[in-house]
């Protein structure tokens, strides 16, 4: 009998983190990205843009979407090494790299969320 | 005596479709980008309107262009992700297209709530 | 339309050559003949010593898949018109071991295959007559009964290719065939198999299993499908204490 794997655990957050980035990241990287910085769309008001930040809701909002597109990127870019690239044999190093990035980058978006 | 034949490490460009696959899984990177930007964002927000208005300066440039072709890798990764849901996610009664088309509705939106948000 | 089409065989006859390599023959170009009639007449009246499996040139037994241009397809399926002028390349299936020219060795899939336990499992006794259903229980698993056993899915997967470990596209098709087949109580015996790290977790959805089957099972589908199912099974066991399952 074959041992069962943890994968279903991260396969959820890839999946939760896939959905939430097709979702939202695309109207976000159009207007900050490229809308806002080519004059395309005026600037918001900082002091609008601040209000919503200092919003708990949206706090905790932005802090959902970094920590599920973090391991929706940890998830994908590790079959993207094992099979793109053929580093299966680097498994063990390739499964600290993605999600322990993941799980550093979401303590990163806490504290900025937290102090912002 | 068989023959197996060797797999190239460049596997993924010896079809059209393994290619558009690679690029979708690909779309990863971006969507971490985007997050390291993101933060980016919300620092220079809450550090007042100097920073603010510092970073959307920064963010002409070279920065523009790793923009630009982040969004269209992440639109990849949108539309790619919509396509396939309804093949994961069978709902007992209801035809795959209304799965498909509620994805995209969703999409929309989601998509002018953020914008009204931001720019209102 | 001319009246003549090359087709590009790999021969690979062990001791005699390292590696395959391709022969050209020119067949006649008929509006009803399949790449597999092309072969047969190659066979029949040019070069006797060509080997090839086929046998019910209807799209049915799952014998004659080839890799013809560089796609996985059923020969008898597939016309050489769709290929005019030509050449037309026919090569054995991909990701298996070639035995003989077209012929290739299989004995990996016919192992995986019943380590699904594709078969009605009951703890009762079999009733007299038959199991009922109705015709939307049918529709729940029908797709997924058509599968001819062609391995063409697993001559598409990148993923089998690079780890021939993968359970693979047909073989976790047929299992999600009996475990949506309201008759079936097996479930449970299938999981450890299909949530294994060679089960559904070694796909990554490129999608070209489904794109190459003849029958429109959409393996690619099926096995996205128990991901989910046995997500939610592990997130159960996680949040659950033992009994509360």
């Amino acid at each position: 009998m074959r041992r069962r794997s943890p994968e279903p655990l991260v396969w959820l957050l890839f999946s939760a983190g896939g959905m939430a980035a097709a979702l939202s990241v695309p109207v976000l990287l159009f207007l900050f990205g490229v809308a806002i910085p080519l004059g395309w769309l005026p600037r918001p008001d900082h002091a609008h843009l601040l209000t919503v930040l200092r919003s708990p809701i949206t706090k905790l909002v932005l802090f959902g979407l970094c920590v599920l597109a973090l391991f929706h990127w940890a998830h994908r870019f590790r079959y993207t090494l094992y099979d793109g690239l053929r580093l299966k044999k680097l498994s063990g190093l390739i499964i600290v790299f993605c999600y322990g990035g993941a799980l550093a980058g979401s303590a990163v978006a806490g504290y900025v969320l937290l102090r912002a | 005596m068989t023959y197996v034949k060797p797999i190239s490490t460049l596997w993924w460009l010896r079809r059209p479709s393994y290619f558009l696959f690679a690029l979708r899984e690909l779309s990863s990177v971006f969507v971490a980008w985007f997050v390291v930007y993101l933060l980016m964002l919300v620092s220079a927000i809450s550090a007042g309107p100097e920073a603010y208005h510092r970073f959307l300066d920064w963010s002409t440039g070279r920065v523009l262009v790793l923009n630009v072709v982040a969004l269209l890798f992440v639109l990849l990764h949108a539309v790619t992700w919509f396509n396939l849901a309804p093949r994961a996610m069978v709902v007992p009664h209801v035809p795959p297209v209304v799965v498909l088309v509620l994805h995209y509705l969703l999409w929309l939106g989601l998509s002018a709530a953020l914008a009204w948000v931001v720019l209102r | 339309m001319a009246d003549t089409i090359t087709m590009q065989v790999a021969r690979y006859r062990p001791g005699q050559e390292a590696e395959p390599v391709f022969q050209s023959y020119d067949v006649p170009l008929r509006k009803e003949w399949a790449v597999l009639d092309g072969l047969n007449h190659i066979k029949d009246h040019v070069d006797g010593t060509l080997s090839y499996r086929w046998s019910c040139r209807m799209g049915i037994c799952g014998s004659c898949g080839m890799t013809v241009n560089g796609s996985p397809v059923l020969s008898c399926a597939t016309f050489l018109t769709d290929y005019a002028p030509g050449p037309v390349r026919v090569e054995p299936l991909r990701n298996f071991p070639v035995v003989r020219d077209l012929v290739v060795d299989i004995g990996d899939f016919m192992a995986k295959l019943p380590s699904v336990k594709p078969w009605l499992i009951r703890d009762d006794e079999p009733p007299e007559g038959e199991y009922l259903q109705t015709p939307d229980e049918l529709d729940d698993y029908k797709k997924f009964s058509m599968c001819i056993n062609c391995m063409l899915c697993y001559s598409a997967c990148p993923v089998y290719a690079l780890d021939p470990a993968f359970v693979g596209p047909a073989a976790i098709a047929l299992a999600q065939r009996y475990n949506l087949d309201s008759r079936d109580e097996g479930a449970a015996d299938r999981r450890d198999v299909l949530s294994s790290a060679e089960g559904v977790w070694a796909c990554t959805f490129v999608g070209e299993c489904s794109t190459a089957c003849p029958k429109g099972v959409d393996p690619a589908g099926a096995i996205q499908r128990y991901k989910l199912t046995a997500a939610t099974h592990a997130l159960k066991d996680f949040l659950l204490p033992r009994g509360a399952r």
